[in-house]
């Protein structure tokens, strides 16, 4: 492997895991500082998604799309916060893992209903379209390139937000002991919906994001969601600066692990065992990586302190 | 259970509850036990196949319950073991073991072995961190199966053969296998609840409430709950065994994370701890979603919903509802 395929699968993995990032940012927050599982996760990501495609159609501009798609994003997720979740906040974890299953079953279909089954794609917006020359035999999407920062633009403002403001801080506090942040008179209720209603924002920003890189289909947030809960376990529960890195760290191991994998098997093993070893523990990298990582530090890389 | 200056009303009460949901038990299992004569007239070899498949599930559900309605131990990996034991069936099978015994031996073994291992590194951790650990080792033996390549990798592995017990086909796929996964499941259930009532389970209960505190009495809950881990692990391992059986058929699909996940659902759906509920959760789960999907095509839109609803409003699951209405009797 030479050195420009390795720069273009670092870059890939950056991109990926910036991604992850954003979806987890809002997981970790939920289930950190309101101790919520909450499976619909993925699906917010899923609908960031396709409102960004619908009203790409009404609007044919991609950054009006975007507003458009965040917005209702938001509405949607304030709205389930109302109708659902709210009622399950003191209810056990299993509870709410299966009232937001339910939820996953219902969005999934219809959006398949709505949308149809086949995939759907968004093409990159017109200024971002074109690819720059990084090296001399290497051209790279300059759309890449911008989700890259613009994600690594919001994991500072989240940072900054969580660290250096009074929200953050009531965030912050929420996630070591609720039920004190609670009694020393703030609305813990009211805390909770601004949470909510931003991590379903940020994953929606995610799937808009995603669209012109990825392909939309029903379902397409739900093995992102499994990978977001790998990231912020392995990042420890309620922590963003610990999602970040995690994030970054997954996004890179999988796509080097993915191209790498099979050349290193080749090395110990014949060529065809190799080629069905290879996939196969790319596949297994992140999560042997987190079992790893948990046999070491129980609690993730960055535990937010008092956090259960 | 909770009162216990009310020790006399609260033991009446109990024993009536005991006695009601062992009769639902009894009543379900006989149904089950009288469906392929049902069917013989009505719905015909299609129900029975589907019930068939529902038991089955209920076998890998109600061992799934050991762990989380007992020892409060949500493992999201619990299909591994399904798809193992369907593995080495297959397995066992393609290499010419068709003699059952040996082939059970060997997934009782090797699923309470992988159980094993991976139980002693899982249950360093705890809460959260445990449901994704178990997830981790499922997605690691999935991802091992899929890479199989000489017993069909992605693909799966279609099996000629069927286990035999001196020489009957009390396992081929048809009533001899119906009734072989009653027997089974019916074992189950009756063990799973046996162990529940006994010192173990309730070491185990007490470990869910409060592990400092069983520890300072002197009880080293890592093992107990290391036991149910195997325990539970080698009763899916034989629910693969019969998977495997009725599909005649491998694949790694059998371990994804998806299945473990509805295993979860069931246990939850049909009321975690109690004698029925996984039981009462894998029977619903199957055969509601079967008729849904009779009724459309899009039966997620009713059955999501529905889930919401149940949580919502029937606190206990299923059994929860069912006690509940005995009650107002």
């Amino acid at each position: 492997m030479d050195s420009t395929l390795l720069l273009i699968q670092i870059l890939n993995g950056a991109q990926y895991g910036v991604l992850l990032f954003l979806i987890a940012a809002g997981l970790t927050l939920v289930f950190g500082v309101m101790g919520f599982i909450n499976l619909a996760h993925g699906v917010q990501y899923m609908i960031g998604a396709y409102l960004t495609f619908m009203f790409m159609g009404v609007t044919g501009n991609f950054f009006a799309a975007l507003f458009l798609g965040l917005v209702t994003a938001l509405a949607l997720g304030l709205a389930l916060e109302a109708l659902v979740l709210r009622h399950l906040y003191d209810r056990d974890h299993l509870d709410q893992v299966l009232a937001t299953f339910g939820i996953i079953l219902f969005v999934n279909e219809a959006v398949k209903v709505i949308w149809g089954p086949a995939t759907l794609t968004i093409p990159p917006p017109e200024i971002l379209s074109a690819s720059i020359q990084l090296t001399d035999n290497l051209r790279y999407p300059v759309y890449r390139l911008a989700l890259i920062v613009v994600g690594v633009v919001v994991a500072a403002a989240l940072y900054l937000i969580v660290g250096k403001t009074r929200v953050g801080m009531l965030i912050r506090a929420g996630a070591s002991n609720a039920e004190m942040v609670s009694a020393l008179g703030v609305n813990i209720r009211r805390l909770f919906m601004i949470v909510f209603g931003f991590g379903a924002m940020l994953a929606g920003f995610a799937g808009a994001l995603a669209a012109p890189v990825f392909t939309l289909e029903p379902g397409m947030g739900d093995n992102l969601l499994i990978v977001a809960f790998v990231v912020i376990v392995i990042g420890g529960i309620g922590s963003i600066r610990g999602a970040f890195i995690a994030a970054l760290l997954v996004g890179l191991i999988d796509t080097l692990g993915r191209s790498l994998a099979t050349d290193v098997m080749h090395l110990f093993f014949n060529p065809s065992a190799a080629n069905q070893i290879g996939p196969s523990l790319a596949s297994m990298l992140i999560y042997i990586f987190m079992a790893g990582v948990l046999f070491f530090r129980p609690q993730g890389l960055f535990p937010a302190r008092g956090a259960a | 259970m909770k009162g216990v200056s009310v020790a006399d009303a609260g033991a009446l009460g109990q024993k009536r509850r005991t006695d009601l949901s062992l009769f639902i038990g009894i009543v379900v299992l006989a149904l089950l036990a009288v469906t392929p004569f049902i069917t013989g007239f009505a719905g015909g070899k299609y129900v029975e196949a589907l019930v068939l498949k529902a038991m089955i599930l209920a076998i890998a559900a109600v061992s799934l319950d050991l762990l989380i309605g007992q020892g409060g131990l949500v493992s999201f990996g619990h299909a591994a073991f399904v798809g193992l034991g369907s593995y080495v069936t297959g397995i066992a099978l393609t290499e010419g073991v068709t003699n059952a015994l040996p082939v059970l031996a060997l997934v009782i073994s090797i699923s309470g072995l992988f159980a094993l291992i991976t139980g002693a590194i899982s249950l360093r951790t705890s809460g959260v961190y445990f449901i994704m650990i178990t997830l981790a080792f499922g997605q690691m033996l999935f991802f091992s199966l899929s890479s199989l390549s000489t017993y069909g990798g992605d693909d799966g592995l279609t099996l000629w053969d069927s286990p035999t017990l001196f020489g009957a086909y009390i396992f081929e796929a048809g009533s001899g296998l119906f009734y072989s996964a009653l027997v089974i499941l019916a074992l189950t259930w009756l063990l799973v609840w046996r162990l529940a009532q006994s010192r173990f389970g309730r070491v185990l209960r007490a470990g869910k409430q409060n592990a400092v505190r069983v520890g300072t009495l002197g009880f080293d809950i890592f093992k107990y709950r290391l036991v149910a881990y195997v325990i539970a692990g080698l009763l899916a391992g034989i629910a693969g065994f019969l998977t495997a059986c009725q599909a005649e058929y491998i694949s790694p699909a059998t371990a994804a994370w998806q299945n473990s996940g509805n295993l979860i659902i069931m246990v939850v759906l049909g009321g975690m701890g109690t004698r029925n509920g996984a039981l009462l959760g894998a029977l619903f789960v199957v055969l509601i979603e079967e008729s849904l999907s009779l009724i459309t095509l899009e039966w997620k839109l009713i059955f999501g919903p529905l889930l919401v609803l149940i949580v919502l409003f029937a606190k206990g699951g299923l059994v929860g509802l069912i006690s509940r209405s005995g009650v107002r009797q």
